[in-house]
């Protein structure tokens, strides 16, 4: 579906794909995670071909990138960040005119409205105007719109950012049923949990380059300690002076909280029982805490 | 990819313009209420309250002088607006071409798209100062209608160079800065309001460069029943202007957005 080998692209001084490798295979979901600026959309920007790489080597759906860029986009739908439907026609009318984009005739088009409105949750909504809309509403449209070709491979940045959870879940849904068709999919994503429950494979980027690559458990067994205690309250500083950093087989601190990652958790909870004031939350760990352990908990903005 | 390679033509940008189409079908009324509006108002201003105080401009009433001069400034204004700001939004602020790249169209045919359609606009505003100049009696020729040959020259010379700007600009109101040093100082130097022989020398050498004169040199005669003179280095230059323009343009769209 998509090779990319030995990728990069520099802006002035900074590198901002530094020399990526991966190849995605139909039907699964690989992930693409990092902090804001990792170089995740330009990663996907460069591998459809709307801009063109400094060195590596790019095949989607078969053809060369950039160079056949534009007909290999054919077979691919996309879900940009940014909001981008034509405000001045209805949801029908958004489908209707990106259809033609790709060359279909309007009763292909019309054909596949039903069942598109109906994936999106918006049968019933063909006539309403975009403004008309909410914001979980128009996401799903943006999805039904990358769907209008009926495409083998969709790109999504980040597709959830800026829902609340009820449209999260729905749009979630919607892209399982995709997986379950045998659709190919290639997200982005800063949402740990996100990756977790739909992707098969993941590749974290920090900085231009991939830092860790694998299934999420794969991610954490390699990663992580599998406890996580966390830990905050009055006497925070001492307690981890003398007992946590003696007892976790790591320790760390942000603002308040201190992050105890252990293979053992008993000695850790036994000696929080005895320390009041104190209090703690014991959870497996998960790909938020190896996302935070490689890309680190400094603030990217 | 190389930003300076010839732009590639094809029709795959006809899909985008009939996007721009059914937009305009749903805001058409007071699109054409403007296209009607607006030359009404200068040629009953200008024409008439102006006119009334000036003899006969070059053989013939102020108001039959002008007719010509709307024409050329009413189409030039439609064809830059739309390539300003109705393009900038749509690349800018509505991430519309965006969305279009997404599919399989590249951007040169986003681009051929907006120059197209600025073009149509300015047909259909010529069309409208066509029926209010007829309607006022002000131009009674039926050669007066082969001017809408020369709109469409217009509306690419100058929704080209629009495009050229709109690739530079950051903002809505780097546009002021277009209208202020170019578009308007033309308008004045080109023969829409007054006769060129008003001007000094050296500005009516000046006026020889500049599209808008040639636009006006090929209309004013066909408004009057006549033949223009020199019509091939007139329609030269205004597609020359168009073409070079729309060199610019791609060229900084793709180095703006492509690279």
């Amino acid at each position: 579906m998509l090779r990319v080998q030995s990728l990069r692209k520099r802006y002035g001084e900074l590198e901002v794909v530094a020399g990526i490798s991966l190849a995605i295979r139909r039907g699964e979901c690989f992930g693409l995670l990092g902090p804001n600026g990792a170089g995740k959309t330009t990663t996907l920007r460069l591998c459809l071909g709307l801009i063109g790489p400094d060195a590596g080597e790019i095949e989607l759906m078969g053809e060369p990138v950039p160079l056949r860029a534009r007909v290999a986009r054919r077979a691919v739908g996309v879900v940009p960040q940014m909001d981008n439907l034509d405000p001045d026609f209805t949801v029908e009318e958004n489908l209707l005119v990106y259809g033609r984009y790709f060359g279909l005739p309007d009763a292909t088009i019309r054909a596949r409205l039903p069942e598109l409105l109906e994936f999106a949750g918006l049968a019933g909504r063909a006539a309403s105007r975009i403004q008309t809309l909410s914001g979980g509403m128009r996401r799903r449209l943006m999805l039904a719109r990358a769907l209008v070709n009926d495409p083998e491979l969709v790109f999504m940045d980040e597709p959830t950012t800026g829902l609340d959870p009820q449209a999260r879940h729905v749009i979630w849904d919607r892209l399982r049923q995709l997986l379950a068709r045998e659709k190919t999919i290639l997200l982005t994503t800063h949402f740990m949990e996100e990756a977790e429950r739909l992707c098969d494979r993941i590749a974290i980027m920090d900085r231009g380059r991939f830092i860790a690559e694998g299934t999420p458990r794969e991610l954490i067994a390699r990663h992580i300690e599998p406890h996580v205690v966390e830990v905050h309250g009055d006497g925070l500083d001492a307690w981890s002076a003398a007992e946590g950093s003696r007892l976790a087989s790591r320790l760390e601190r942000s603002g308040e909280t201190a992050f105890c990652y252990t293979t053992d958790a008993a000695p850790l909870l036994a000696s929080l029982e005895r320390t009041s004031g104190l209090r703690y939350l014991h959870r497996p760990a998960s790909l938020e805490d190896v996302f935070l352990k490689l890309t680190g908990r400094e603030l990217r903005d | 990819m190389n930003s300076y390679t010839l732009p590639r033509l094809s029709v795959r940008f006809v899909p985008v313009w009939r996007r721009h189409f059914l937009v305009w079908t749903k805001l058409a009324a007071p699109s054409v209420l403007f296209n009607l509006a607006d030359p009404t108002i200068y040629m009953l201003g200008l024409g008439f309250g102006l006119g009334a105080l000036l003899p006969e401009v070059g053989g013939v009433s102020y108001i039959a002088f002008l007719a010509a001069g709307i024409i050329c400034f009413s189409t030039m204004n439609t064809a830059t607006f739309e390539a300003l700001y109705s393009a900038f939004s749509r690349m800018h602020v509505q991430r519309t071409w965006d969305a279009i790249t997404n599919a399989p169209l590249a951007l040169d045919d986003v681009v051929l798209a907006e120059l197209v359609w600025a073009a149509t606009k300015s047909c259909l505003s010529g069309l409208a100062i066509l029926v209010v100049v007829y309607a006022l009696g002000v131009v009674t020729s039926p050669l007066a209608l082969a001017t809408l040959a020369v709109v469409p020259l217009i509306g690419l010379c100058f929704g080209a160079l629009g495009l050229a700007i709109t690739a530079l600009s950051p903002s809505y109101d780097f546009f002021s800065y277009y209208f202020t040093l170019v578009i308007t100082p033309m308008a004045m130097l080109s023969g829409v309001f007054f006769p060129l022989e008003q001007l000094p020398v050296p500005l009516r050498i000046a006026a020889e460069v500049l599209p808008l004169a040639h636009a006006v040199e090929l209309v004013r005669p066909l408004t009057f029943g006549a033949l223009p003179e020199n019509v091939l280095l007139h329609v030269t230059v205004l597609l020359a202007y168009a073409v070079v323009g729309f060199y610019a343009a791609t060229v900084l769209l793709r180095r703006r957005l492509a690279s």
